[in-house]
């Protein structure tokens, strides 16, 4: 493909998505919410609700040991029935993006532990659930380079851009993305896709993601005005 | 993960508190915690919170075959599930002890107590039925799971409503929410069940252990009873010995704290049904406290967009050119696909050995992936022996056109080597 044509299929497309006005659904948060954790947190977009929970530094079994960093185990728990393959996609994209932004060498042969448990699915799971884990880990007091949020995007069958889809908004999408954004760089920390879709709408997703992370990672900050340890270990 | 132990001291402080009559949060003896009760967004999720024990029950349900020696009664099924989140001793998995008997107390209470009416479940007898599958998960373990997962499963199953259904003769219709309202559960009565906690054999007595007194406790009694006053289950535990005069005295008092409790359930029943005709938000969110230090809540925002267009451009033009895409694989024959031309087959094997294989060639080609492509140099399709076998003649059904490149992955080519191996040995 010729520069030439790709910008003028980009123009096309962008077209589109910049006459949109692209909204987040109401968003809540409270930390601190269970006494046995170290840290929990529960994290709620719109309908869709998740409760994280964090147990760590604690002791870890020996085969499971790493000899010079923590080792992180994530546990989705879905709501109706056993945890199968999807809930085991989901905890790797979720530890991946936990184990990027936090200090793992801090604590050599340590196991941290992350559950996350499905309170109410209505579209932007994924997020939703990288969103709880980084509030509980701030609550868990662990040492973190960077926060980081998630925000999931569906494209519908006509092109336009959904940031943050319900679930009937993401079954009529012709592809959903769900990216982990991190707080300092505004990079991507964690791209998670379903569907078929352009290089264009990826760029310019990437871009519009990136703006609404800040929104995300206000509140984070916001959400534990008085806890100045933590924010300090952040940088 | 493992529980923290419990020192020597911690539990000398508590037995001794216990004979003073004082208990570590202030409560007296016959006192529960305080229970708050709170639904979901969608029908059959509740939550229950006894104290800062937490968990949440979910009722979903299913059409399935019914059992074959009850084929007019519905299925129930229970699962409690003691989630790693709630203490760092449950382990994901692992059918742990207490899983067992929590599992099987909350199945007495609820199904031998026979408190749903199982035969309005069934759909066509003998093929349909619903299975009511309530999934109760631990969230925070505090002492008393047991009766915080009876309050949630029996507060859940009454919140649940199922599609409604419609019989013609053999076929069923299943109606969605938008089409019909969905119908309740029939429940004839509630079962709640209520702890006590026996120490030092049996002398000293407590309702509603917190998990400290869980701890050092010698004994439990289990009772499950509903509002008339009616017992569904017993069950002690720990090996005490219990005077009658004990186990009437429970009874008594589970009967009092029962009628409190469903007062309760109807009560936050009434409410919700309230807020949802009313149209309010309900759910987990509504339930999130506002004014608290550690809870935050933000409203439908929109997000700046404007300078997306530019940067994406940006980002399109500095990247590297798109790959050079490969050709589309051609079908040659129905379970057949290829890709390219491959190559001369650097194998060595004589040309007439290579006839036999292709028998084997046509069996495979169906049955493998294509990726790669090997071009195999093959001669006429002449009738070669396979076996030196002398009984039988062998028969080539399929004989290919040998011009056509044949689709071969490395399998075949293997066995072309051993069977060449085997032939230059013999």
């Amino acid at each position: 493909m010729t520069p030439s044509a790709c910008d003028k299929s980009a123009f096309s497309t962008m077209e589109v998505c910049g006459s949109l006005t692209v909204s987040l659904r109401e968003f809540g948060c409270e930390q601190s919410l269970l006494s046995r954790p170290d840290g929990s947190a529960s994290f709620v977009q719109g309908d869709t609700s998740v409760m994280a929970g964090v147990y760590g530094p604690a002791e870890v079994k020996v085969s499971k040991e790493i000899y010079d960093r923590a080792t992180l185990e994530v546990l989705v728990q879905p709501k109706v029935g056993l945890p199968s393959v999807r809930e085991r996609s989901q905890e790797q994209c979720v530890r991946e993006t936990c184990e990027a932004s936090l200090l793992l060498t801090l604590h050599p042969r340590s196991s941290l532990t992350l559950i996350l448990q499905v309170l109410h699915d209505d579209g932007s799971l994924l997020s939703c659930c990288l969103n709880a884990a980084c509030m509980a880990l701030m609550d868990a007091g662990l040492p973190m380079s960077c926060l980081f949020c998630g925000v999931t995007c569906a494209i519908s069958t006509d092109g336009q851009i959904i940031t943050d889809p319900t679930a009937a908004q993401e079954k009529e999408s012709r592809a959903l993305m769900t990216f982990a954004i991190d707080s300092a760089k505004h990079s991507v920390l964690m791209s998670s896709t379903k569907g078929s879709f352009s290089v264009h709408e990826v760029s310019g997703l990437m871009t519009g993601k990136k703006e609404c992370a800040p929104f995300q990672t206000n509140k984070t900050v916001n959400a534990k005005p008085k806890r100045p340890d933590v924010t300090n270990r952040l940088h | 993960m493992k529980d923290t132990p419990l020192s020597n001291c911690e539990r000398d402080f508590l037995l001794k508190a216990i004979e003073e009559k004082k208990r570590l949060d202030g409560r007296q003896t016959y006192d529960y915690r305080k229970i708050k009760i709170s639904f979901g967004t969608d029908y059959g999720c509740c939550f229950v919170d006894l104290g800062q024990t937490r968990v949440m029950a979910q009722v979903s349900c299913e059409l399935v075959a019914p059992k074959e020696n009850r084929p007019n009664e519905g299925i129930m099924f229970f699962n409690i599930e003691l989630s790693p989140m709630a203490s760092p001793g449950f382990e994901q998995g692992r059918q742990s002890e207490l899983s067992v008997k929590l599992n099987r107390q909350l199945e007495r209470c609820l199904r031998n107590s026979k408190c749903i009416d199982t035969e309005s479940l069934c759909v066509v007898s003998g093929e349909k039925v619903w299975q009511i599958r309530v999934d109760v998960h631990t969230l925070n373990n505090d002492g008393n799971l047991m009766d915080a997962a009876s309050i949630a499963a029996i507060t859940a199953l009454c919140h649940f409503r199922r599609p409604d259904v419609s019989t013609q003769g053999q076929e069923v219709t299943v109606y969605s929410p938008e089409e019909r309202d969905p119908i309740p559960l029939s429940i004839y009565h509630m079962p709640i069940s209520v702890s006590f906690a026996f120490f030092q054999q049996g002398t000293y007595l407590l309702v509603d252990p917190c998990e400290r007194e869980e701890r050092v406790m010698d004994g439990l009694l289990v009772i499950a009873m509903n509002k008339h006053r009616e017992i569904c289950s017993i069950q002690s535990s720990g090996g005490i010995m219990l005077l009658k005069e004990q186990v009437m005295r429970c009874s008594k008092i589970a009967g009092v704290k029962v009628s409190e409790i469903t007062e309760l359930i109807n009560e936050a029943l009434l409410n919700d049904r309230k807020a949802r005709k009313a149209g309010g938000k309900c759910g987990f969110a509504e339930s999130m406290p506002q004014e608290r230090i550690t809870a935050l809540k933000k409203d439908e925002t929109p997000v700046e967009m404007t300078d997306v267009t530019e940067t994406a451009n940006g980002i399109i033009q500095k990247g590297e050119a798109a790959p050079q895409t490969v050709p589309s694989p051609v079908v040659p024959v129905p379970g057949v696909g290829q890709v390219g031309q491959g190559l001369q087959n650097s194998w060595g094997l004589e040309d007439d050995d290579e006839d036999d294989y292709e028998e084997e060639k046509n069996d495979n080609s169906g049955d493998e992936q294509v990726e790669e492509v090997t071009k195999m140099d093959v001669g006429e399709g002449d009738v070669v022996e396979i076996s030196d076998s002398e009984e039988e003649e062998v028969v080539i059904l399929n004989p290919e056109v040998p011009e056509k490149p044949k689709n071969t992955g490395s399998k075949s080519h293997q066995k072309g080597a051993a069977a060449s191996k085997k032939r230059q040995k013999k």
